[in-house]
Formats: C-alpha cells, structure tokens, sequence
C-alpha cells in the first residue's frame, strides 16, 4: 500500500482517495506516511496546541506548588506539574516531527506562542487565587481534559495516540489527586467549604467554554475535516454533554452550588440544558485577553529570553562535542 | 569514644535525654537543608531553560523534598510534634538549615517578574549535592541505626543527581565565553556561603562523641577534594577556601530570605493547622 502511495505516477487525487480508504479501513498513520497538507496541518494545529496547553497549564498550578498545604500534597502537586510539562513535551516532540518537513521547529511554536499565533486553552487564562483553585483544576479542568482526550486515544494519527494513551492514563492520578484536595476541603471546616464553593463558582463558566462553543447543528470545516480524518469523533457539544453527565451529580453530591438555577437533565431529550456561557468572552480570552494571560505570558516569555544564553552554550557544546 | 554505641530502636535512643537531643539537632539540619533548597527548586518550576529540564529539575527537588520528609518523620518519631507542623509551624529561627540553601534563586518572586539565575541553580544543587553525598557516606556508619537506613536509600536516589549537574557543569565550563563567565560568577556567590555546608551547629561536639555522624573537619576535607576533583576536571580554577555568611544558620540565624520562603510554603497550612488538607 504504502510503495503504491509513493509511486510518483499517482495524481495528487489518486494519493488522497488512497489516503482516505486507508482512515476508512481504520489503519493508522505513521509520521514518515504520505498525508494531504490538510491533514498534516490540521494535526499540527491541533497538537501545538495541545502541547503548548500542558505547558502553559502548568503555570496556574505552580503558582500554588511552593504553597501546598501539607507535605504529602507537597510532593504531590511537585510530581503532578510535572507530569504536565512532561505531556508537553511528549506532545511537542509529535508536532515537531509533523512541522519537520515544512522546516519549522520549537523555536517557531514559542514564537508562535508568545505572538499570538499559537493559542492555548481558555482555562490556563484564568485566575487561581486560591488552594482550592488547585484541587479544582486538577479535579475538574483535569476531569474535561480526561474526555476530551479519550475521544483522540483511537485517533488515524499513531504517534498523536500512542502520546495520549500515556497521557491520559496520568491524567486519571491527576484528576484522583484533584478529587482528593476537594474532598478534603468538601469535609473540611466552614472556611474551607466556602473556599471551594467560591473555587467552583469561578470556574464554572471556564469549564463549559473548555469544549469549545456548541455546534447547533452547524459543524465548522475544521471540526468536519478532523472527524473525516478520524482525528476525532465527537462534537464540543457531545463532550461537554458527557463532562455535565459525570461531574453535575458530584458537585450536587458534596453539597455545592453551581452559578446557574435553570441547569437540569432533560430525561425527555437525554441531555442537560444549562445557562450559555459568554462566547464572546471566550474569543476574547483564547485571543489573549483573558485576566491572567498577559502574566501567564509574561512569564513564559522572560524564562524563555532569559535563558537563551544556556540554550546557545548547550548548542554551542554540542557543535564542539559533534 | 566510649560512647559509641548502636542505637537499633526509637525505643531505645530515648532511654539517653542527651543522645536524643543530639540526634535531633542533626537531623533538623539534615531535614531543613533539603526542605528549603527543594522548595528554592520547586520555585524553578516552569521556568528552567527548557521543558527537558524542567521535568529533570522538578523530579529531583521531588526526591529532595522526599528526603526532608523522612528525617522530619524521624523527628516526628522522636516526639518533636507531627512532620507537617514541625516543617510549616516553626519561625525562621527555629530553622537549621545553612545559609547557602536559603538564598533566594534570583531577582523577584516566583510568581512576578522571576529573573533567575540558572548558573546559580546549577553551581549551588551541585555544590550542596557534593556535600550531601559526602554526609550521607557519613551517614551509614551511624550511630543511629534508622539514619543509616534511610541514608542509604537516599544515596541511591541522590547519585542521579549528582550526574545530572555534573553533565550542566561541564558544558556551561566548555562552552561560550558568556557562559563561562555567568558559572564562574556563580561559583563566587556559592562560595560566599558553602563553607558552612560541614557546620555541624552549636551541638557539634556531642553529636560527634555519640557517633551520629562524622567530625566537621572529616567531611570537610573530603566535600572538598572531591570538589576540587570535579573543578579541576571541568577545567575550572579552584576558588580556594569557601566563605561562610555572616550569620550562622546551624545557629538559628537568617537572612530574610528564609522568613519569605517560610511564610510562603506554610502561608496555607498555617490558615488552620488543625484542619484536614
């Protein structure tokens, strides 16, 4: 199959049609297979962002690492930012095979990140001030990252599911650590209830844009094109509807609010109905304009220029050492 | 001489009131040195000059922390209160640990506008980490039994570590002139502080007749040839005798380093202590 897709003689369509018969017989695509542009820039999209959300979602936790209240959550908050940079950094090294052939690298995802280009998720633009805010990330944002990427773990793309698999196997410690934050703070004292219920107010509109704006029966292109490709298979809405399933009849459970009255499970149409989020909010703060975006950047972007000077002496080690 | 004894049991070393304050002297200098230049570590993350490295670093300030968290359970056996209160409840000036660790890792706070130094990161882990091998070798002749245990578990761990930084000195030392030139700016500042790494605190004398760990002047002697050998191998001058603080931090005295690093890491748990976290 694969010698008859490089024959040179093969049109441009004749490759695609053998392209696409190959995602329909539901094999997989390795990073040296011939694939369409669109399929290549469609994964690198999708996967540039995803890694550099790792990266950048490790930032609202950190600022709560040195603080961590005991101990053992010491150590656990540690290992499990970690773990985040360590899935950016599986993530990227995907995307840096699929940029390979079109001469880009690191370098240009961090410029692409630092101008703007290269968006990440709208929750690493929020505030996270206080301990609770770490226990609802890692239970909830953590939660929503679990669904969202359990539809890609059959992804056409091997290396993109191979590096998820992973992933979402820590995902599942890191959502359970989450969990036992909350629950601490759930079965804790007046001041620590009130602590996470304020946690869980403010995050809950953050949660719902997490999947993306509901398709209402009107699919955008790009969403089409990477479910035709097998990239993925459910709709924002579809995952969103799973997240209120799981995660609704907990908050309720443990005996906290969420900031929207008319949220209920419709039994006649098996789905939640809930308030809207603000989507103009959330084109404002994937844009960058979020409340901590500027100094999540910020951040990011001095570590990164302040440190160019060890990047060209490994470089420049490495040219001698070679 | 005479009294060097094996002490197999808690049990057992609180039959000496004498013994066990040694013993504990040692290890909230053992348990604070690792305690604070883990945290100083866990401030890197996010920011250490590439995503490889900050999986690395964190790891090992994770094992680090670890290694605080066993000796602060000795103490906690020994009947010094619980390990969370006697890490985040303490001031400044109970703390023991030395100056060296306390430092902070550049200009600004971890969270606005850090400018850290990984020169300083690399050079002051490395440096400490010398030490620290040097002191759990002590170690494992112990008088102390349980401390001899988790000192040779720790040297497992702790030897990673030491190749780790060993790789980051040499190609900082052999690489570009800016590069050099930051190490050995690094090297100066460590330098100023490392020479009370071996300070056994106002104690000294009794941990060392009860046979806890080695004298000051036997671990010096070996942290620095050692040192010396790792200098000399990375083509770095030797910077001659290291300097120690103006205030002695085996003697309860801080910079105001530590009194911001203190307040940080228990500003949580220090808003009810009796609570569950």
């Amino acid at each position: 199959m694969q010698t008859q897709m490089e024959r040179s003689d093969l049109t441009e369509n004749e490759k695609m049609e053998a392209f696409l018969a190959r995602i329909d017989r539901g094999e997989k695509i390795e990073a040296d297979d011939w694939m369409p542009d669109d399929y290549r820039n469609q994964l690198i999209k999708l996967i540039s962002m995803h890694g550099i959300s790792e990266i950048m979602g490790a930032l609202p936790e950190k600022e709560w690492v040195p603080k961590a209240p005991t101990l053992r959550r010491k150590l656990a908050i540690m290992a499990k930012v970690q773990d985040e940079m360590g899935h950016g950094q599986l993530l990227l090294r995907v995307a840096e095979d699929l940029m390979a052939p079109l001469g880009k690298t690191r370098e240009d995802l961090m410029d692409d990140l630092f101008t703007g280009k290269l968006k990440f998720h709208n929750v690493f633009h929020m505030e996270a001030p206080t301990w609770a805010d770490a226990g609802v990330i890692g239970w909830l944002v953590d939660g929503a990252a679990i669904i969202t990427q359990t539809m890609s773990l059959d992804s056409s793309y091997a290396p993109y599911a191979r590096a998820l698999h992973r992933i979402c196997a820590e995902e599942k410690f890191h959502a359970q650590h989450g969990e036992s934050i909350v629950l601490d703070l759930a079965e804790g004292t007046e001041g620590q209830r009130q602590m996470l219920q304020e946690s869980i107010t403010r995050w809950w509109p953050s949660l719902l844009m997490f999947f993306g704006p509901p398709e209402n029966g009107n699919v955008t292109s790009n969403q089409a094109a990477n479910m035709r490709y097998k990239i993925r298979t459910q709709t924002n809405e579809e995952l969103r509807q799973a997240f209120l399933t799981k995660y609704v009849p907990r908050i309720f459970h443990l005996g906290f609010t969420l900031p929207d009255d008319t949220i209920h499970f419709d039994e006649a149409n098996q789905k939640w109905v809930y308030q809207q989020p603000d989507w103009e909010a959330f084109k404002q703060i994937v844009k960058g304009n979020g409340p901590r975006s500027a100094h999540r950047l910020n951040l990011r972007e001095t570590s990164y220029e302040e440190s160019k000077w060890v990047r060209d002496a490994i470089m420049s080690f490495g040219r001698q050492a070679g | 001489m005479a009294d060097m004894v094996r002490v197999e049991t808690v049990e057992q070393a609180k039959q000496n009131q004498e013994y066990v304050q040694a013993l504990a002297d040692l290890l909230f200098q053992l348990a604070d040195d690792d305690f604070i230049l883990a945290y100083r570590g866990s401030e890197w993350l996010g920011l250490a000059p590439h995503i490889e490295e900050d999986v690395a670093f964190s790891s090992m300030s994770q094992d680090m922390m670890g290694h605080a968290v066993m000796f602060y359970e000795m103490l906690e056996a020994l009947g010094l209160g619980k390990a969370d209160d006697i890490a985040q409840l303490r001031e400044a000036k109970d703390f023991r640990n030395a100056i060296l660790v306390e430092r902070k890792n550049g200009a600004g706070d971890y969270n606005d506008n850090p400018h850290y130094d990984w020169a300083y990161a690399i050079v002051r882990s490395y440096v400490y980490g010398l030490h620290k091998q040097v002191r759990l070798e002590a170690l494992l002749q112990s008088s102390y039994v349980p401390l001899a245990q988790v000192s040779r578990k720790m040297l497992t761990e702790h030897r990673y570590h030491l190749m780790h930084w060993q790789v980051w000195l040499n190609q900082l030392a052999n690489s570009t002139p800016d590069a050099r030139h930051k190490l050995e700016a690094a090297i100066s500042l460590v330098w100023e502080d490392a020479g009370e790494l071996s300070d056994l605190g106002p104690n000294a004398e009794q941990i060392v007749r009860y046979g806890l760990i080695a004298g000051e002047e036997l671990l010096r002697q070996k942290w620095l040839n050692e040192t010396k050998e790792i200098f000399k191998k990375a083509g770095l001058n030797w910077p001659g005798e290291p300097g120690a603080a103006s205030e002695r931090g085996r003697a309860g005295e801080h910079t105001v380093d530590l009194e911001q690093a203190v307040a940080t890491l228990s500003e949580v748990y220090r808003i009810d202590p009796a609570a569950s976290w």
